[in-house]
């Protein structure tokens, strides 16, 4: 019980080193900030899997364990309603999942980011963020109640803000982080409205201590808080409509697009409905909205990745597509699946960001696929890694992403909130993402150099790149076998580890847990219906048209770009959303701010009536000065006449005076 | 109601002593008027943290009480802090030496006068906060206007006297206002002495028929939301903000903004609570107007000056809202708002200034890119700008989160409505910052700007203290603020209660299961003592 006594260590190790490094980083060399960044984290993880371990041996009433700090804020303590937010951190289940995630797959990103960050400006700064970044992030999943969660909700904001303008020369990166955090903070006023109608429902905000009150709640009240606290996911985990600002974000550094905007941050959504199960369970209504928002932007995003040319942005497009996915699966009532894609993204998304940082320092800088081709020679490591996660990604059988993607669908399919239409989209977005991926492979790794050669010299990167890349390839393959045996009938692991999370608090007669409940005719129809089921079979299609597109018959995409032009050109400009809100929302609001509320209400309208009443003074004051000269003495004399005329007047009126 | 020595005496009038010992200087001793100045001011907060020592918490009743008779029988000199009272005293004491520090290089024409006007205001200041006779009250409360004034008018920037003009019309036209309104007590309750007006109201001897009260309370409440400001008062802030010296803006802001929501809460809700509660709804949709019409005129400012300035319009929207919310945890957010603004925004102005010395300009064109000459004060810059975005776990989140939670208990519309400010805070001060600090360096004097002095950190790294310290250690605050609060609130439906004795003289805990919405015809009823 050592560790699991002082959880405040997990966060504290990574603040430290936020702030040792930021504050006396700028005089040190790269080496020293090095061991600080990594020390940090690496003691941050053991310390992880040690609380991991205390975990383990805990009698199932001890869980959730809850280690409470400090009374952060309390008010009205006297009163019926006392407000009081303790600084209370717990471990269950769904916290160890992403306790390890976060630490194994941070502590990676920060061991490759000593490579690619090596030749940059700023370098303890960086670091010094990315360890603030743990530290908000560590909250955010450790938090016992809603309050500490959105310190790290908000904290994490401020990272990627701070990261992803960390080349704030650059004016489209301090745009991009601006966008990130201001795009995020409108889905956060849902949030902070949705935690406001939770302490007026529950009288509390932590977490135990609302769920065992949840039953008893109506269900218009608990939709209404959970379609409040999904704003807020919609914002953070960039879904319809608000995820504009993440394709933006790759503005940033590769190792924070890794790191914050696939691996962790953007899964905070997923994390929060995961987590407020006990209410999306009892409100229906608000799961089909989650369904439906991350069915649709699972497809949706799926379409604009189909024909992006920037490495990053086709994996940023992936990236909201796949977060897509993980709403689909809460939405159907699958939150253990969506919680198992969680973690498998984290391996192979934080592997593709990992490996296109790894492409772009080999050629230089460039980020065009169009300007690259055929470097699976010149960088194998990066590669071969880059081309597993895609296996993963592309859900083919028996690689992670097969297995949670199929979960999902799974649930979609037959589950208790199962919708055909829902799962029709997630299946089409799954040969879709397919084809986008393999596209990026075979344009970046296959066919003739479209470079430079003479220009650019491709070089494979170094060690502490490189054993990150192979480590999340590892991961990208077997990191799903969890659920490998209930193919063949047997227990899917990952499910069985996390469902009391998801048992504890679900409604008596909703099955809530999207265990398969009727029993498999045979294991091996079973894993034959898996092997053939329409995610591998659409997946299989877009590896197949990718490879008809771009091996085969390299000139079919260009010619199929000018038969459906309009289409294209669509897709092209993402569907001119951001131009769209720019016209809608942001130039209208500008515009009326100065030109109705600050010059014509503030200057003419209230200032008008000042001046002219200061006019009409100024007119008798005129005459007065005829009278009198002195303007400080005439001021004084009319501010004592008007209050005794004044006095006057009211008493007069009032016929109070005694 | 024990007397504890003679504290809140030293603490009122030690700038006004420090005066004394600042004019026997020569003028042209520049150095020394300084740094006495700087002195007594750190003197008088050491001495005003005293306060914290004998505080007791759980007692209701006003503290460190001084009472004597003063101008004859009905003027009292009669002094109190309580948990509302308390931590704005110190608020007080902690920016005057902050801005005595950042004037330090800036004010170079009758430094003098400079300071005394500074120590002037500071002891006008507190009198204000711990006035508990209406006659001293307005003595302090208009003794804060005339060294402002001349603050403004005399050390200000180009526009300087028609924001001073403009500040003092504003500002004495609520006052004369309160006076009328003052004086018309004083001719019904027979005192000028604050808890004895309210014994007479508690005990049925002083009502207020609705009409009057309710033109009573507007007399106190115009200045008072003036002061503010709320609005659509609020024209003159701007103007006086941008136009006064960097000291003058920190002080402005800091506190004397909040002479105006303490004077709301201290006077217009106890005194006049049948109006206070009938005006709840049109002020609170006043206040959330402001909230979101002072950040949406903030976001389009070209003058960063100017900017900072609007932002307190919505800032201080909040601390209103959270008063006409009666509720405890909404009005303790309320008077936590008042610190965490003080301390947040007073360090934007600081900030500002600090540009302002290095640039003369407040134009935001004339900046960009500053992060890169200056990266520690810019540093500074944006750890300030999240604390006044409310950016969990500082400041400005503990507050504003206290204030929207309390709402929403009663009213689930003004608190969802408020919530909408902190996204707009978010799109005015990044914006601005990213227009201040970020990108390349675009116009050529700025690429040789220092980076912030050793005094400048000082004073930064203070604030910075402050802000954290707020934002984490928020229960030391709110929990000696708690008991006042419940005290204001009972008073403010207490002597409503009491206002009726037709149904129960002497019993408001009887009275108080009447719903009030019958009281304005009853109370109509009553006879005037």
């Amino acid at each position: 019980m050592l560790l699991l006594n002082h959880l405040w260590i997990i966060l504290a190790l990574p603040l430290a080193g936020a702030a040792i490094n930021g504050l006396l980083g700028k005089r040190w060399p790269q080496s020293t900030v090095n061991s600080v960044a990594i020390g940090s984290v690496v003691l941050s993880f053991l310390a992880a899997a040690e609380t991991v371990r205390e975990f383990l041996g805990l009698a199932a009433a001890q869980i959730p364990f809850i280690g409470n700090y400090f009374t952060w804020m309390v008010a009205g303590e006297a009163t019926p309603h006392p407000f009081r937010v303790d600084f209370a951190l717990q471990v269950d289940q769904l916290t160890v999942v992403m306790l390890l995630v976060v630490t194994f797959v941070g502590m990676l990103i920060h061991i490759y980011s000593t490579g690619y960050m090596a030749h940059e400006g700023g370098y303890y700064r960086f670091f010094s963020y990315l360890n603030l970044f743990m530290f908000f992030m560590l909250t955010l999943v450790m938090g016992a109640n809603l309050i500490v969660m959105f310190v790290g909700w908000e904290g994490v904001g401020l990272c990627s803000y701070l990261l992803i303008g960390f080349w704030f020369l650059k004016k489209s990166a301090a745009d991009a982080g601006k966008k990130a955090f201001i795009v995020t903070r409108i889905g956060d006023f849902g949030f902070t409205v949705g935690i406001l109608l939770v302490f007026a429902t529950f009288g509390t905000v932590a977490f135990g201590e609302i769920f065992s009150q949840v039953a008893d709640k109506p269900v218009d009240v608990l939709t209404t808080i959970c379609l409040l606290l999904f704003a807020g996911a919609i914002g953070k985990s960039a879904q319809l409509p608000l995820y504009v600002w993440l394709p933006d974000a790759m503005e940033g550094p590769t190792p924070v697009s890794a790191l914050i905007h696939a691996a962790t941050m953007v899964t905070a959504g997923v994390y929060m409905v995961a987590r407020m199960n006990p209410l999306f369970s009892r409100a229906p209504a608000a799961m089909l909205v989650v369904a439906i928002v991350g069915a649709v932007t699972a497809f949706y995003s799926a379409t604009i990745g189909l024909v992006q040319t920037d490495i990053k942005k086709v994996l940023a497009y992936s990236t909201v597509s796949q977060l897509g996915y993980m709403f689909l699966a809460c939405g159907v009532g699958a939150y253990s699946a969506g919680i198992f894609h969680l973690m498998t993204h984290a391996f192979f998304k934080g592997l593709l960001f990992l490996a296109a940082g790894s492409v772009i320092h080999a050629m230089g800088g460039e980020q065009d696929m169009m300007k690259m081709g055929g470097l699976r020679k010149k960088i194998p490591a990066t590669y071969w890694t880059m081309f597993i996660a895609t296996l993963a990604i592309a859900g083919i059988p028996g690689f992670a992403g097969f297995f949670s993607k199929d979960a999902i669908l799974e649930a979609a399919y037959s589950g208790p909130y199962a919708n055909l239409l829902l799962w029709g989209l997630g299946v089409a977005g799954a040969g879709l993402t397919s084809f986008y991926m393999f596209r990026l492979i075979f344009l970046t790794f296959f066919g003739e150099p479209r470079y430079d050669e003479h220009a650019v010299h491709v070089h494979e990167s170094t060690k502490n790149m490189t054993i990150p890349l192979m480590v999340l390839a590892f991961l990208s393959i077997f990191g799903g076998w969890f659920a490998a045996p209930k193919l063949v009938g047997g227990i899917d692991y990952f499910e069985k580890f996390v469902a009391p999370v998801f048992a504890a608090y679900a409604p008596a007669s909703g099955a809530v847990s999207p265990v398969a409940t009727e029993v498999p005719a045979s294991p091996a129809m079973d894993l034959l219906h898996a092997l053939t089921g329409w995610p591998v079979i659409v997946g299989v299609l877009g590896l197949l048209v990718a490879w008809w597109f771009y091996i085969k018959r390299p000139d079919t995409p260009k010619r199929l770009a000018q038969s459906v032009h309009g289409l294209y050109t669509l897709l092209l400009n993402k569907y001119y959303v951001d131009e769209i809100y720019a016209a809608l929302i942001v130039r209208p609001l500008l515009w009326i701010s100065t030109n109705v509320l600050w010059h014509v209400v503030d200057e003419g309208l209230i200032d008008g009536t000042v001046n002219g009443t200061a006019t009409v003074a100024r007119g008798s004051g005129a005459q007065a000065r005829k009278l009198q000269s002195g303007n400080t003495r005439s001021y004084a004399a009319w501010v004592i006449l008007g209050a005794v005329g004044f006095t006057a007047i009211l008493f007069g009126l009032l016929g109070v005076a005694r | 109601m024990g007397t504890q020595g003679y504290l809140l005496t030293v603490i009122t009038f030690l700038p006004l002593f420090s005066v004394g010992a600042v004019l026997l200087l020569r003028s042209d001793d520049q150095i020394w008027i300084r740094r006495i100045a700087l002195a007594a001011s750190l003197a008088e907060f050491a001495v005003s943290l005293l306060l914290l020592r004998g505080f007791d918490s759980a007692n209701p009743e006003y503290q460190f009480v001084e009472r004597h008779a003063w101008i004859g029988e009905s003027i009292q000199y009669h002094l109190g802090v309580d948990g509302i009272s308390l931590f704005l005293v110190l608020l007080t004491t902690f920016l005057t030496p902050i801005a005595i520090l950042c004037s330090w290089e800036s004010i170079h024409e009758n430094v003098k006068g400079f300071f005394v006007a500074l120590l002037l205001i500071e002891t006008a200041m507190i009198g204000v906060f711990v006035s508990l006779d209406l006659f001293l009250f307005f003595v302090f409360w208009e003794l804060t206007l005339i060294p402002m004034y001349f603050m403004i008018g005399m050390w200000g920037h180009d526009r300087r006297i028609y924001a001073a003009v403009k500040f003092i019309l504003y500002t004495m036209f609520g006052s004369i206002l309160m006076l009328v309104a003052i004086v018309w007590l004083y001719g019904k309750a027979g005192t000028f002495d604050f808890p004895d007006i309210l014994a007479l109201m508690q005990s049925g001897q002083l009502v207020f028929p609705p009409t009057t009260e309710l033109l009573m309370f507007g007399a106190f409440f115009l200045a008072f939301a003036i002061k503010v400001p709320l609005f659509p008062l609020h024209t003159w802030l701007p103007d006086a903000h941008t136009e006064a010296p960097t000291a003058g803006s920190v002080i402005l802001a800091g506190v004397m903004l909040k002479l105006g929501t303490y004077g709301i809460l201290r006077f217009c809700l106890p005194l006049f609570p049948e109006a206070a509660h009938r005006m709840a709804q049109p002020i609170a949709v006043l206040a959330i107007i402001g909230i979101v019409y002072g950040a949406l005129v903030a976001t389009v400012q070209t003058d960063l000056k100017r900017l900072v300035a609007y932002t307190s319009v919505s800032h201080l929207g909040f601390v209103v809202l959270g008063i006409f919310a009666f509720n405890t945890v909404a009005i303790q957010g309320a008077i936590f708002q008042m610190l965490s603004h003080g301390v947040s925004t007073g360090a934007l102005f600081l900030g500002v200034g600090m540009l302002y010395d290095r640039r003369h300009t407040f134009e935001i064109k004339q900046y960009g890119g500053l992060a890169t000459p200056m990266p520690v004060l810019m540093s500074f810059f944006l750890f300030i700008s999240l604390s006044s975005l409310a950016l969990p776990p500082l400041n400005g989140f503990v507050g504003e989160f206290l204030i929207l939670i309390g709402t929403f208990q009663t009213h689930h519309a003004w608190a969802s409505w408020a919530s909408s400010g902190a996204v707009l805070s978010a799109i005015y001060l990044l914006w601005a910052y990213q227009r201040v600090a970020l990108g390349e360096v675009t116009v050529e004097k700025n690429k040789t700007l220092p980076d912030a002095s050793t005094r400048e950190r000082i004073i930064l790294a203070t604030v910075a203290v402050a802000i954290l310290f707020l934002g984490i250690a928020s229960p030391l605050f709110t929990r000696r603020m708690e008991v006042s609060v419940n005290n204001v609130l009972e008073q403010t439906s207490g002597s409503r209660n009491a206002s009726r004795p037709v149904v129960a003289p002497t019993a408001p805990g009887v009275a108080a299961t009447i719903p009030h919405r019958a009281l304005p015809a009853v109370a109509e009823l009553q006879v005037r003592p």
